[in-house]
This record gives structure tokens, sequence and C-alpha cells, in this order.
């Protein structure tokens, strides 16, 4: 059974495990079937035929938490670092048998990189599921206000 | 004022065969120039007709940093018109797309209005202008219409420029990458779809352009993004159906002998491919029935040898990069000298499986998207040149991989993949059209 607290709790912790770059334990928390989008339009009715800044399975979502710790990714020399400021979550709804729920929780973001730095905002949609006796992650959409913008390199993770 | 400007010697003298001059990248005052010349005396990229479907349907983008409209006609014709109103100059729209309301231009601030061919309609208060020269002001003439725009199957190029090479003249045998793109719809027709990636370079144009065909850069810049999906997919068993994006992913970090022998096609004024025997796009798996309604289409072997064209990037220079094989394209919309836009479009096959729209889609987010671990690495790249040129001691960049003298009697041809042959040719093309050009006949 899914609980309003634990619901906000998840999303506060899934932000501090990304702005502490703890990727490994952050992909933990997605279902296998889990999804992170970032559409490129409002009210983008899917990510399958329409582009998409991210549309990530568990997979593409392995390949960039990998290539984060490679000596290789040279666009992270430096690294950069990120810091969500979350708005209190709103569980917007919750399924009858309390398997499933979805919350609102709208956002700043700042992406830096020694002198450059990003400023996104947005609001998040998180698809939550109770799995093998957990709350996870079945979907997290993110929709930044400025999606249609000529935007620079986002490297982390909204 | 400045080194270059009124000085076309010290321009050429920035390009040589086989070197080319940091300022090239790092100068405001040659970027001023090659906006004022190379991007006005050439086939610029507007955009493509599916953008505006009907009569009075507008999309707006910038030729050579200077605002214009793609419209269609209440007669479907295609236009291009300078986006500034006759009167006080204001630009007349201001969203990307959109339709004019009732087929009429109408300017935000005197609410003059234009016909769809930019002449004037209405102006406010007309009497005021009784007694005056207006009527034979350009004012009067209405919106400025481009007269040199080419609807090329569907990519509707312009030349800015009163005088300068016809359309076909510019882009000769090239044109076959955007055939071989076109005739992969069963019923020869595109559709851009999926929406409009726009990612934000700090770097000079030109970097971006000459990155498309520099096939020495993939296994080392990009190791850190497709080599670590190899090393993630490399504990699958070897018949595991493979996903798309590692389809997509894998063949960036082949090694030089694959990029080498896949060879790179020159033609003049700065166009080519690379991809002339396969590519890294060759072993897509094949969807659904895509290859049967070809079939039915074209007939076997004309289908065959579509399907069988797999060519990589295709530069038309200086402003668009095409994909043929998976219908996308890139355009680089420069802003400065240090600055560029790079937008991506996908396009629907009409006629074709949804699934090849899908596969196009996946293939932009993956690679072009600001967002992309593939692009991130590149856009990293092209800044550390923009700032790493910047030192003393060596002004030159070296572009002497497989150089051949024989290259000064003309550069068109086939080349081993590896050579820097292609940016040559687009430097020769430059220096070409880093001038004002002779006056031509053409009416296109």
């Amino acid at each position: 059974m899914i609980r309003v607290e634990d619901c906000i709790a998840l999303v506060y912790h899934e932000a501090r495990l990304l702005d502490e770059q703890r990727f490994d334990e952050w992909y933990e928390l997605y279902t296998d079937d889990g999804l992170y989008w970032m559409p490129l339009t409002r009210g983008q009715p899917d990510g399958v035929t329409h582009t998409s800044l991210m549309y990530e399975d568990k997979l593409l979502l392995k390949v960039r938490i990998e290539r984060l710790k490679s000596p290789h990714s040279f666009s992270q020399q430096p690294r950069s670092h990120c810091q969500h400021v979350l708005q209190q979550p709103d569980v917007e709804s919750l399924a009858e048998d309390r398997m499933t729920a979805v919350v609102r929780t709208p956002f700043f973001y700042m992406e830096s990189q020694l002198d450059d730095s990003i400023v996104l905002a947005g609001v998040t949609w998180h698809h939550l599921v109770r799995d093998n006796g957990q709350l996870r992650i079945r979907m997290k959409k993110i929709e930044i206000v400025n999606c249609d913008a000529a935007l620079p390199s986002i490297q982390l993770f909204l | 004022m400045g080194k270059y400007t009124d000085n076309p010697g010290a321009v050429d003298a920035l390009v040589r065969e086989d070197q080319v001059h940091r300022d090239v990248y790092l100068s405001p005052e040659v970027f001023a120039l090659e906006m004022q010349h190379l991007w006005r005396n050439t086939w610029i990229y507007v955009g493509h007709d599916s953008q505006v479907p009907g009569p009075g349907d507008f999309y707006t983008t910038t030729l050579a940093t200077q605002p214009v409209i793609l419209l269609r006609g209440e007669d479907q014709v295609i236009r291009v018109l300078m986006n500034r109103c006759a009167h006080k100059g204001a630009k007349l729209l201001s969203g990307p797309q959109g339709k004019c309301e009732a087929n009429v231009l109408r300017c935000p601030y005197h609410g003059w209005t234009f016909r769809l061919d930019g002449t004037i309609r209405s102006i406010p208060q007309k009497a005021g202008y009784e007694g005056t020269a207006f009527a034979t002001s350009n004012a009067a003439r209405g919106v400025v219409q481009l007269k040199h725009v080419r609807n090329y199957r569907g990519f509707v190029f312009a030349r800015l420029s009163e005088d300068g090479p016809s359309f076909e003249e510019y882009f000769g045998e090239s044109l076959s990458s955007i055939d071989n793109m076109v005739d992969r719809s069963p019923q020869g027709r595109l559709e851009v779809a999926g929406g409009v990636l726009r990612y934000l370079h700090d770097c000079n144009w030109k970097m971006f352009i000459e990155n498309l065909n520099d096939t020495m850069h993939p296994m080392v810049a990009h190791e850190s993004a497709a080599g670590t999906a190899k090393k993630l997919w490399a504990n699958q068993p070897a018949d595991a159906p493979k996903p798309m994006a590692i389809e997509q992913f894998l063949p960036f970090v082949n090694g030089y002998s694959f990029f080498d022998e896949m060879g790179v096609k020159l033609w003049e004024n700065g166009h080519s491919y690379s991809g002339v025997k396969f590519s890294i796009h060759s072993k897509y798996s094949s969807e659904g029935d895509y290859e049967r309604l070809m079939e039915q289409a074209y007939g076997a072997d004309r289908a065959r040898a579509i399907l069988g064209e797999v060519r990589h990037n295709t530069v038309y220079y200086p402003s668009l990069t095409i994909k043929g094989a998976i219908q996308a394209i890139r355009v680089a919309r420069p802003i400065a000298h240090d600055k560029t836009v790079i937008e991506s479009f996908t396009f629907r096959l009409v006629g074709a499986p949804e699934r090849l729209l899908e596969r196009t889609v996946l293939y932009t987010r993956l690679i072009n998207s600001p967002t992309s671990v593939v692009g991130h690495d590149d856009r990293h790249c092209y800044r550390a040149i923009q700032e790493g040129l910047s030192t003393d001691g060596n002004e030159w960049v070296s572009l002497h991989r497989n150089h051949d003298v024989s290259e000064r009697d003309g550069m068109a041809g086939t080349y081993n993949g590896l050579s820097e042959v292609s940016m040559r040719g687009q430097f020769r093309a430059w220096a070409r059209y880093m001038k004002p050009q002779a006056s031509t006949e053409e009416n296109a």
C-alpha cells in the first residue's frame, strides 16, 4: 500500500541522490521497465514518434551513468555539478488499490561546470508503483519551461 | 576598417591548400564578411515545404543572420520574404511557425498589411502620404521578396545576392543525396515530423560543418559514449536482438579501417559526403514490410538501388547537412563568430511504416540533442578549439591529411574516408565565395 508521505519522501530522496551524484543508487529507484522522459514540446503525446530531450529506458540510463565514470568523457572535464530545489511534492492521484501514484513537483535546477551554468525550471511528474514491496519509479517526466529554446548542453539528470 | 574589410587579398591569404589561418574561426570581422559574402553568394537552406502545407502557412528562420519568412501563397507558390515591415522595419512575424490570419501579413506596430507575396494591401490613414514621394520609395514596394528561391523536391533554398551561381551550377550532382532521401519514401515525398531540436553551440559554425565528414574523431571523441554502450552490450549473448539504440551507438566506435574504407565523395563548391561504399547506417535492421512497399513502388531493382545507398552525412555547404539514410537533417544557423545554433529536423517517409519515423527520432535524440552523450563531446571539442586557437606560437590549422598537390587541378572525386579532403574542399569554396560574384543570366 502506497502512503502519501512515502511518495513525497521518495521524490526528495531521488533529487538528493542526483545532487550527490550517487547515480548507481539512483538507478535502482527505477523499475526494470522504468522510463526517464524530458519532452521537447508542451503537451507532447509520446516520445516514440516525436523527438524528446531525453526518453531513456534503463539501458540508456546505464550508458549515461557508466559514461560519467569514464576518464574519457571529455565533456566532463571538469565535472558538472547540480542542485535541485523542489517545491513540496503533491500527490496528484493515488490508485484505488493504492499500488500506483502520480506525484507533481515544481522545481528549479542548476547545473554548473566551472564558469558555465544553466538554470532550468519546470514540473516533474513521478509515476510511482509498488514493486515487490518497494516504492519505485516507473516513469519520471520532466517538463521544463523552456523546452523549445536553443539549449546548451545539459549533462546530468534533472 | 579592420584588417579584412575591403581587403580581399588579406581574406584570400587566410586559406592555403592544406592549412587555414585561425582567424577564419576567431575573427568577428571575418564572420561579418562571411555573412556579407559567403552566406549571401551561395544557396542557403531555408526550410522544407511540408512546414508550410497550406496557403498562408509560415515558418520563420534566419539566412546569414537576417530574419526571413518562408510562406506559401494562395497560389500555392512557396516564397521567401524578408521578415521586415516595409515601413519602419519591425519584424512582421515573431513566432517560429503558424498561419497568417486571413492570408494577410499585418505589422504589429502600425498595422500596415501585406499580401502573401509581400505587396502592400493596406496602410491605415493612407491620405497622409498624398503629396509625398512615398509612391517612389522602397516602402511602397512592400516587403522584400527574395528573387532567387528554389524548391528542390521539398527542400527550399535561397540565394540572397543578386549575382552568383545558379542553383544547378552550385549544387550539381550533390543533389543526388536529397534525391536518395526523398526516393526512400514509396510515394517520393517527405514530411517534417517529430519536432525540432535546437542545440546552442559556443563555437564557430564551420567547426560543426567540418566535423560532419571528419571521420578521424568518432573513435576518440565518442569512445566514452559509444564505447560504454558497446561494453554494456558485450555481456549479451551473440544472438540477443539488439535494441535500436545499441544498433545506432555501436558503429561510432568502429575502427579507423572502417571509416577509411567507407570513402568520402567530394563535389565542387564544398559539398561532400562520407559513406560511399557503406556507412554507420548500413547494418540497421530492416523494418516491417518497408522493403516490400518500396519494391511495389519502384520495382525490385530500383528499390534495391535506392536502399543500397546508405550515405553518412552529406554537407550542402555552408548551411545544411543531411542524413538521407535515416531521414534526418541538421541546419547551421550562425549567430556570431563563436556562437551557432544547430537545428535538427526529422522526416516522415510518406507511405512508409511509422517505425522508420521512430528510428530517425531515436537517432536524432541520441546523437543531436542538447542532452546527447555524443553531442556533448563534440560540442566540448569545438569549444576547446575555439579557445585553444587563441594561443600564440601557431596561427595555422592543419588540413594536411592525405593532401595531394593534384587537388589544385580540381577536387571532385572519391577519396579514402580518413582524408581531410572534404575540409580542403570547403575552404576552397569559402575563398571563392568570400568575394563579389560575376553577374549571371540565370533566373532561378
